[in-house]
């Protein structure tokens, strides 16, 4: 019982942090600065608790909290861990003092208000992850959209205005119609059954007319695939990292981006698994797409945080065709590929803050043989570089390498009886490795490399501080890449009771059940 | 020694770590210490597990740690050391260790000292992955890993953009073929359901076949291959590569990395057994590539670029011989090129650390009496590999002719004639190349040709070793000893007698190479001048590389860059997507203009429009209630 109520601290300290925030003298930025990064390290310690608590052979939910929280419509304040957020919760909580360290120099405007939005957003990903209860994750799903409209309002750069617009208004259009699709899947429980609930529990068993489900899942999907996002719903993404802060950058790429395939996973594919079964094809086509389209894209930027964006929609588009393969290979290198790109976008986001710290330009052009002039940064650099690229024993391969088995080992028997087009979208996914490779050396063929220049010189190489947070990353990426055994150990039974949700079949059809349905296939 | 195999591999790793992390700090002494010594050691334990191979017969195995357990299936670092490996493990560490040594004296004034030896035993590090892992996945990580090595190591002096540009491009080519080395490995895990090299074999030697097609898994492996090993059409990545220090060269561009190729179709001989089709497919490649890359290596005047065009086609000799399923024979020519290239490889980075950086032949000559042991080394190797009796390259050379002749897996005259003719241009343009280095009037500018000098001890005697063993590596049989594994292919009874025509054609056709060479470059090369007059279209061809890669610039490099740039970037998100969203926010703003205008605050029209609304109601209940 004890250990339930540490998932609830873990929850609410960010909460605990803006108090102490409000607090505090604004004009003290030191000590802003120290407690800010005190919380998020303590919260931190707290998850990695929990993690190495976390019972691998155990199913379902582990450090249950459910509270009454509006009883008469049957909301819970319903949360836990299993499988599927574990390994989020414990990314987002690593990244949280990463980000906080990170803006110690970059962030000299309104100190006070933005350590509180970071802690806002960071309490907000966090219920999202954790909810249990489809109204709680609602509200939690749409308050992130809050701090980082500010986030990136209020810091960001010159054409932030229009980011941070297009931004919300891409998410929120997709928000609404999932709060239509939220109240109808729950009225039809409670016509269905005559229970008023939205635990996610409940709800899977929900099995609705086939016209029904199409409609939901793809107001669901339309939503989470804005947030992924996927081809073509993605052109908020490169604007948004563009002008958002460096911070604003990380938790963007590291976690809210995963919000998008956490939804497909917990709720888009199982809720409505004849649905799925229909726009799978579909899912996996956009993914594919995903992964050429945002490659190329990459391959032509001249921004770097851009170049770093559009990777994040091929990244994505990994995880997207991991989760739509439905084999256990796929979905577990989903969730690894999630981790992992939210490690190393994220480390490559902070690092472009830190040479923009000191030289106020993103031109890749603008740069060059940086080797040379900050060799230890370089490093660093290379090295995310190529997790990015997904080299083996980096983190980056551990995601691709069983991503893409999984989608060609799902595909291989439907081609063996007469299918061929999984078959040929896996092959075309695996492309995406050569494209990989060639956006990402562009890059760093042109920012490390070459004669050496830079738009401000004397540069100063990465201090202490900068190296701590990088080196933390870099370990991470290392123990994903060369020990996945243990994180994907922990994430094996819920992967195998998303594939059961999803790939089953009725037990008994369903038209016989709901002939009223009017429509049958 | 339970771990003995994980020792061979984690020592090199230990190095860079020591090397890489506290290289700069420790001094260069510290640097050479553990940048040699690790290796030698590494060695030592590959001398020590291949006793006890020897003493045991049966295969170690060495079970380091599970990767990811998936399912049913474990996803394991397993080392596997048979005969086959012994030989690739002896091999790596020995050659690998005596390159190191000579790089202690060949970088000895580079600032990147440390750094130098930290990538070079990160590449070792991935090569004994590659050569000891029991599973196509450990294989596939030394695989990248080798070609990340390849990359740091191609871009050492990185400054020059141009030098960075090689490593990136050697990067990509090989990012090619990998993804199709990614399918093969998919099609064996979606149909065998392992990945262990030695059950894949078991499956297809077993009574019954497996469902899949061995043709399409040997086809896939082998695109992985034309990237590592460098053959058409994924060649072009190599002469670029000789952008990196020529160490480097010798090490990874010349005897080890670019034979992972072959190793993997030796390895996986099972699969290819029943794959006749892709053994076509390889022999037919095999000598193409041979063939074309002797051409370009006749007209090169750099002596890097020659000796990588001469890698390309020996390691194009070696997939002939993989086509015709003679296995064991081109793990001979493997072992025995990687001597002699190895010895030509340093013996060139002696001459241009003789003629300070200098590489280019037209402005060497008559270097013979200044740099004797270079020269000498250089000699017997150039011998070698011109397949001169009894030199190492003779037998192993030899073998591949006889059974692209004789062997009834695939063996033809016309694969006989055109390897007979390659091996001819080999002999003639290896010569070339010791006759303008060596012999005639020096060609250098006088400040030069005072200052050349023969090379110290610890790269001499790295040469020395090396022209010995290029010497007479060729008398232990490579194919006899892993014939119980790698069994050679049958051979019509009928051509036996012609076994010892060829055996004599073949010397002949390396002393008409001699012959030829001294005859056109002997003296001051004005033969071989008039030839090039005589044919310019044919010397700016060879010259040109056939424009392979401005081919490939203008079919796949700059389609992809325009379509990128213009259809998907500035049509499809700029004018598409997002001119959509900026369209539909126009649209709302104009009809929020058009809805403002109404609100004019005249009470007159409210109340007009709030009648026509009333109207309105009643009109519709009237049609509906």
């Amino acid at each position: 019982m004890s250990e339930a109520v540490m998932l609830n601290w873990v929850l609410f300290l960010p909460v605990l942090g803006i108090g102490l925030l409000v607090v505090a003298p604004r004009s003290r930025h030191d000590m802003l600065r120290g407690i800010s990064f005190a919380v998020m390290a303590l919260q931190f310690l707290l998850t990695l608790w929990l993690y190495l608590q976390f019972d691998a052979d155990t199913a379902g939910l582990q450090f249950e909290t459910r509270l009454p929280w509006i009883a008469d419509w049957g909301v819970y304040y319903h949360v836990g861990l299993d499988g599927l957020n574990l390994l989020l919760v414990l990314l987002t909580a690593f990244l949280g003092p990463l980000v906080v360290a990170g803006a110690f120099s970059a962030i000299q405007k309104d100190v006070k208000l933005f350590y509180a939005m970071v802690f806002f957003i960071q309490f907000a990903m966090l219920g999202t992850f954790i909810a249990q209860d489809l109204f709680l994750f609602y509200v939690f799903w749409e308050t992130m959209l809050i701090p980082m409209f500010l986030i990136i309002g209020i810091w960001g750069g010159e054409r932030r205005i229009y980011a941070t617009l297009k931004f919300v208004l891409y998410t929120a259009f997709g928000s609404i119609l999932m709060l239509a699709a939220v109240i109808y899947l729950v009225y039809s429980l409670k016509t269905q059954t005559g229970i008023s609930s939205f635990a996610f529990a409940d709800l899977y068993g929900t099995r609705l007319p086939l016209d029904a489900q199409v409609l939901l899942f793809g107001a669901f999907a339309l939503s989470f695939a804005i947030k992924v996002p996927v081809v073509p719903l993605h052109t908020w993404l490169p604007d948004a990292h563009v002008e958002a802060p460096t911070a604003g950058s990380v938790i963007l790429a590291g976690v809210l981006l995963k919000m998008g395939t956490y939804g497909f996973i917990k709720l888009g594919f199982p809720l409505f698994p004849d649905a799925t079964a229909v726009y799978t094809p579909a899912v996996m086509v956009l993914a594919v797409v995903s992964i050429i389209y945002g490659a190329c894209l990459a391959l032509v930027q001249d921004d770097i945080k851009k170049i770093i964006a559009y990777s994040s929609i091929s990244h994505l588009g990994y995880v997207m065709l991991g989760l739509a393969s439905l084999d256990l290979l796929g979905i577990q290198g989903a969730i690894i590929q999630m981790v992992s790109h939210g490690l190393t976008a994220g480390g490559l986001f902070l690092m472009v803050g830190m040479i923009y710290e000191r030289c106020h330009s993103r031109d890749l052009a603008a740069y060059g043989g940086l080797a040379k002039l900050l060799p230890v940064y370089s490093v660093f650099f290379m090295i995310l570089t190529l997790a990015a690229v997904g080299l083996p024993t980096t983190s980056g391969f551990t995601g691709e390498f069983l991503v893409l088995m999984g989608a060609f080992n799902a595909a291989w028997p439907l081609y063996e009886a007469g299918i061929t087009w999984p078959l040929v979208l896996a092959c075309t996914a695996v492309l995406g490795v050569v494209l990989g490779a060639l956006y990402m050396l562009r890059l760093a063929q042109q920012f490390l490399f070459g004669e050496s220049r830079a738009p401000h010189q004397p540069l100063v190489d990465l201090n202490l501080r900068e190296k701590l947070i990088l080196a933390a990353i870099v370990a991470a990426v290392f123990a994903l890449g060369l020990f996945p055994d243990s994180f994907m150990h922990k994430t094996e039974l819920a992967a195998r009771e998303y594939q059961q949700l999803v790939a089953a079949q009725p037990a008994e059809a369903w038209v016989m059940n709901q002939p009223a349905s009017g429509k049958s296939p | 020694m339970a771990h003995l195999l994980t020792l061979i591999v984690i020592l090199p790793l230990l190095g860079f770590l020591l090397n890489g992390l506290l290289g700069n700090r420790l001094g260069k002494a510290f640097v050479s210490a553990v940048g040699c010594g690790l290796p030698l050691l590494a060695f030592a334990a590959a001398v020590t597990a291949f006793q006890s191979l020897q003493a045991g017969g049966a295969p170690l195995l060495d079970i380091a740690f599970r990767w990811a357990l998936v399912g049913d299936y474990a996803f394991e670092i397993t080392f596997y050391f048979d005969r086959l490996s012994a030989v690739m493990t002896l091999i790596v560490t020995g050659v690998g260790s005596l390159i190191h040594v000579y790089s202690t004296g060949y970088m000895k004034d580079d600032a990147s000292y440390a750094r130098y030896f930290a990538y070079l035993n990160l590449f070792l590090f991935f090569m004994l992955l590659l050569v000891l892992g029991r599973s196509l996945l450990v294989l596939f990580v030394g695989w990248e890993g080798v070609g990340l090595a390849s990359y740091l190591l191609i871009g050492f002096w990185f400054e020059d953009p141009e030098k960075a540009r090689a490593g990136k491009k050697a990067f990509i080519t090989n990012r090619i073929g990998d993804a199709g080395f990614l399918l093969g490995m998919f099609v064996i895990y979606s149909t065998l359901g392992t990945l262990e090299m030695d059950r894949i074999n078991a499956a297809f030697m077993g009574p019954e076949l497996p469902a899949v097609s061995a043709s399409l898994i040997g086809i896939l492996l082998f695109i992985g291959a034309t990237g590592k090993s460098a053959q058409i059409p994924l060649h072009v990545w190599l002469p670029d590569a000789m952008a990196g220090p020529t160490p480097v060269s010798a090490l990874i561009h010349a005897a080890t990395m670019v034979t992972a190729g072959v190793y993997l179709v030796a390895r996986l001989s099972g699969v290819y057994l029943h794959a006749p089709e892709a053994s076509e497919v390889i022999a037919v490649i095999g000598v193409l590539t041979a063939f074309f890359a002797a051409t370009i290596a006749v007209v090169q005047t750099d002596i890097k670029k020659v000796l990588a065009y001469s890698t390309i086609s020996q390691l194009g000799f070696m997939f002939l011989a993989l086509g015709v399923g003679a296995y064991g024979v081109a793990v001979f020519h493997l072992y025995t090129h990687a001597f002699f290239k190895a010895c030509l490889f340093l013996g060139a980075g002696s001459v241009i650390h003789a003629m300070g950086g200098e590489q280019d032949v037209r402005k060497m000559g008559g270097l013979a009496r200044k740099i004797p042991w270079t020269f000498g080394t250089f000699a017997v190797a150039t011998a070698a590999i011109a397949g001169l009796p009894p030199l190492a390259g003779f037998f192993s050379k030899d073998e591949i002719l006889w059974f692209a002749y004789a062997s009834e897996a695939g063996g033809s005259p016309w694969l006989w004639a055109l390897a007979s003719f390659t091996a001819l241009l080999t002999a003639f343009y290896m010569f070339r190349l010791l006759w303008l280095t060596f012999f005639g009037q020096p060609r250098m500018d006088q400040h030069t040709a005072q200052h050349v000098h023969e090379s110290p001890p610890s790269m001499t005697g790295v040469l020395v070793v090396l022209a010995i063993l290029s010497a007479v590596g060729g008398f232990l049989s490579i194919p006899h000893f892993l014939e119980g594994q790698l069994p050679l292919p049958a051979v019509d009874e009928h051509l036996h007698h012609l076994e010892t025509p060829l055996i004599v054609t073949s010397v002949v056709i390396a002393l008409a190479g001699l012959a030829g060479a001294a005859f056109f470059f002997g003296g001051d090369a004005s033969r071989a001048a008039r030839v090039r007059e005589r044919f310019p279209g044919l010397h700016r061809l060879l010259s040109g590389k056939y424009y392979v890669d401005e081919l490939y610039q203008a079919v796949i490099g700059r389609p992809l860059v325009w379509i990128s740039d213009r259809i998907f970037l500035r049509l499809g998100d700029r004018a598409i997507i997002d001119g959509t969203l900026h369209g539909l926010t126009g649209l709302a703003r104009f009809t929020a203009g058009l809805l403002g205008r109404v609100q004019t605050g005249s009470l007159h029209l409210y109340a007009w429009l709030v009648l026509a609304g009333i109207f309105a109601c009643l009109a519709w209940s009237w049609g509906h209630v």
